[in-house]
């Protein structure tokens, strides 16, 4: 079992004073330990941007990859060691500007991995540019005049594409965010959370003053196992905001479907006999 | 392309060895559909282009082919649909008119049930006996039910019986000779394929794609049999990444694909490199830049491959002649991605993936396959390492790292940034430099281990061709005719690249000819890169089709008498 002290490296974050990636990097490691992960159990795999900075701080089995793809090496991830807990860690450019179409084949895969996507409606890594879910009108380094194209809505896309289990939090409350985290990782399907994140350096319109005033809790008595009431919720946007798991269900996994992985997964798996080649060769007569 | 493969399956149970290509143009049904087998009693690594006996189940297909006829041909038609003249033809021609959709109509098929009337009708006149074919149906059938069996043998019998009553003097008089051992008769794919699963590979994903769809079908339809998994992706960017997943997780792993598809994995292509994660590319290459010619041959890759991707890292590059290196060299790619911990391509083309070939199943069986892992640590291994410290890029002589896989309780970072050697990124510039070495010095252990190439032939021959990939056997047909004048250097090896070796031969070579499917001989310019030595002569072709032994022997012959 992991505590939080020895989840540390000799690396601390470079992000921004006051990066709400502070938060979400503190939520995860908080779940981890809640959860009981030992290193053994888990891997984390990340895309290229602000949030890939992450990796160099924890102490565990970690696969930085490329911007937009930390999905299908999760899924790959996943598909060879299926006991394996698979994390990724990715920003809102990662996951819908260049991997979006990942996201929408690992929902309706229903693949066991959790996406926490990272999404602070800029880059920030490349200083400043406008992303996929930027705000309509929003003025950045690449838009001075603003953007024209309307946001994707990154929970109606999930839901819509298949998901299992589809969450919005905001980094600027971690205890919420640590639950949202625990049970988008406990869940036994493809999970993913999309975690608003304040930019305090390029993104002055959606800053911390402004998600408190416009987000809102899921009330206690909200039903999450309803496709249709959660694509509805998920649509609220422009008066107030809502967070907390907008949709669950249960239903089989890739891997469970898988046939391959019925005895064990396949990293355990014996090799094909010596004699396997000469009897597929029989069949080629 | 069913009936392609039960003519051939049919020929090799008679104890004859066969080549067989396909020309298709890129349609899903219709066009003009050619496949075309040579037959021979010994080994036979090429197709011919003379056509002995032309089955054509329309008249478009018997002007297409007028001009392959050779003096003795028969041709199978059905009189019915279209008139033949005799006087149209040379004289030794033979006509030979079938009904073959009134005969299929009358066994309860239809039109598509010609096929396998005309199967029937191409057996007699070659003087195969009725028996095998039907032992072959059976076999390709049984799994539709015995009535399509049933119905696929009687049509086979009718177009047969009709040759032998209306015909009977009209054989080729094959005989029939069961061969000693049992013979496979298998595409490139099929053969790359089983070299996958003797290797021990366990994850494949791969989206489709010509020249590789063989190995798509082959290795799905025995993936739960021999328990590992083909994923198909939404897009090659989804295929390599998630072998690369695999792999890092420690499961050997494979994408396959051809130029275009490769374009979209380049990125995926560097963060094997970089991250040292083993993987298995197998490149089918295809004429054209763009969608090109999607379902013909060509070499024009070759460069594109060995250079692939932005920075500086080892990929290796072999490039299988026959369906024995295809399966050789297979298992060597996963033995090598392993051993130096980066990606290993199998280059092949069209012609190769999709041709089939008669093989003796010891041919296959014969080679010993060892496996290596490198410096895996896994549960079983031996591999030693400070648990306490460990570093995924640790610093060592050969470059080569201990490679830690997830669920063994060591933290470890697998790292697409520069990295020191624990896999945290750095920017500090003796460490940059030491990790650009330490992957550099994993090409310096692969040179070393690069075998001698081959030369086929005389070794003191007037002529020396030199090539690569799949013009190995069209090649080595040509010398069969060309005799003592011409050897054959062939490259299966070209990263990394006998260097010394192919110097001193081509040095030494009285004449030398290089020989490629591509325009701007890309083979020769590596030579000259890896050896300074240049290739004046040249025989290339680009138009989509491979080599013929027919276009060397002549390429040769009006070259030497220059």
């Amino acid at each position: 079992m992991v505590s939080v002290n020895n989840l540390k490296t000799k690396h601390f974050p470079t992000w921004c004073p006051g990066c709400g990636n502070y938060s979400i990097w503190t939520a995860l490691q908080n779940a981890i330990v809640e959860i009981g992960l030992r290193i053994s159990d888990f891997v984390l795999v990340y895309g290229i941007g602000c949030h890939g900075n992450m990796f160099n701080t924890l102490n565990v089995v970690n696969f930085e990859t490329l911007h937009g793809r930390p999905i299908p090496v999760a899924e790959g991830i996943k598909l060879a060691n299926n006991r394996l807990q698979v994390i990724v860690i990715a920003g809102d450019g990662d996951t819908l500007g260049e991997g979006t179409n990942h996201l929408i084949h690992a929902a309706r895969r229903n693949i066991d991995i959790t996406v926490l996507m990272h999404d602070n409606q800029v880059y920030g890594l490349t200083t400043g540019q406008t992303s996929p879910t930027s705000a309509k009108g929003f003025k950045s380094r690449s838009t001075p005049l603003g953007v024209i194209e309307e946001p994707i809505n990154p929970v109606a896309l999930a839901i819509a594409g298949g998901a299992s289990f589809v969450a919005r939090s905001f980094a600027g409350d971690i205890l919420e965010l640590t639950k949202v985290i625990i049970a988008a990782i406990k869940h036994r399907g493809f999970s993913f959370v999309d975690i608003l994140q304040p930019c305090v350096t390029f993104n002055s319109h959606n800053s911390y003053q402004w998600y408190r005033q416009n987000i809102y809790k899921l009330p206690k008595n909200y039903k999450m196992n309803n496709k249709i009431v959660a694509f509805k919720k998920s649509l609220e946007w422009e008066k107030k905001i809502p967070v907390g798991i907008f949709y669950r269900q249960l239903k089989s996994t890739y891997e469970e479907e898988t046939q391959q992985f019925k005895d064990c997964p396949l990293i355990s798996s014996s090799l094909p006999a010596s004699k396997a080649v000469a009897e597929l060769l029989d069949e080629l007569i | 392309m069913v009936s392609g493969l039960t003519f051939s399956k049919t020929i090799s149970r008679a104890g004859y060895q066969i080549f067989e290509t396909n020309d298709y143009p890129s349609l899903i049904r219709g066009g003009h559909n050619v496949v075309s087998v040579s037959i021979c009693d010994q080994e036979i690594k090429a197709a011919y282009k003379p056509v002995d006996l032309l089955v054509a189940l329309n008249k478009e297909t018997v002007e297409l082919h007028r001009n392959e006829l050779s003096c003795h041909s028969v041709i199978i038609y059905d009189g019915k649909d279209y008139q033949l003249t005799k006087g149209d033809f040379i004289p030794d021609i033979k006509l030979c008119s079938v009904p073959l959709l009134s005969l299929a109509k009358g066994q309860g098929g239809n039109i598509l049930t010609r096929n396998t009337v005309a199967l029937g009708a191409s057996m007699a006149v070659l003087g195969i006996d009725f028996k095998l074919l039907t032992s072959v149906i059976d076999d390709q059938f049984i799994k539709k039910g015995e009535a399509v069996v049933k119905q696929n043998i009687s049509a086979a019998k009718v177009g047969f019986d009709y040759v032998r009553k209306n015909y009977p003097k009209l054989a080729f008089g094959l005989i029939n000779k069961p061969a000693v051992s049992p013979q496979a008769v298998l595409t490139g794919c099929e053969a790359i394929s089983l070299g996958a699963i003797a290797a021990g590979m366990k994850f494949f994903s791969a989206y489709p794609m010509t020249p590789i769809n063989g190995i798509i079908t082959y290795l799905a339809s025995v993936s739960k049999k021999m328990g590992f998994i083909y994923k198909q992706p939404e897009d090659e960017i989804a295929a390599i990444n998630m072998a690369i997943g695999a792999s890092f997780t420690g499961v050997r792993s494979m994408v396959a694909t051809s130029g275009g598809g490769f374009s979209l994995m380049v990125e995926g292509l560097g963060l094997a490199g970089m991250t040292e994660t083993p993987l298995v590319i197998v490149m089918g290459m295809r004429p054209g830049p763009s969608t090109g010619l999607a379902t013909w041959t060509g070499q024009g890759d070759l460069k594109f491959i060995l250079n692939a991707s932005q920075g500086e890292f080892p990929r290796l590059v072999l490039a299988p002649g026959d369906l024995q290196e295809a399966y050789n060299l297979t298992i060597e790619a996963f033995n090598l991605a392993d051993r130096f911990q980066t990606p290993v391509f199998v280059l092949v083309d069209k012609f190769l993936c999709e041709s089939r070939r008669t093989i003796n199943e010891k041919e296959l069986t014969d080679f010993p396959i060892k496996i290596d892992r490198g410096k895996l640590i896994n549960k079983n291994s031996s591999i030693s390492f400070e648990k306490n410290r460990y570093r995924r890029y640790e610093l060592t002589d050969d470059g080569i790292s201990p490679r830690a896989i997830p669920g063994l309780n060591l933290p470890f970072i697998a790292n697409s940034y520069e990295h020191d050697e624990y896999g945290f990124s750095t920017e500090e510039e003796q460490m940059i430099k030491k990790m650009v070495e330490k992957r550099r010095k994993k090409q310096y252990g692969a040179d070393q281990l690069v075998p001698q190439p081959v030369v086929y032939g005389n070794p003191t021959a007037e002529v020396t061709l030199v090539g690569w990939g799949s013009t190995k056997g069209v090649v080595q047909e040509a010398i069969r005719q060309l005799g003592n004048k011409v050897n054959y250097l062939h490259l299966n090896y070209l990263n990394p690249f006998p260097s010394a070796a192919v110097g001193k031969i081509l040095s030494q070579a009285k004449r030398v000819i290089d020989i490629e499917g591509n325009s701007t001989a890309q083979l020769a310019l590596l030579i000259r890169e890896k050896t300074g030595f240049e290739i004046k002569d040249k025989i290339l072709k680009y138009n989509g089709r491979p080599f013929y032994p027919e276009d060397i022997i002549a390429e040769v012959n009006s070259l030497i008498t220059i």
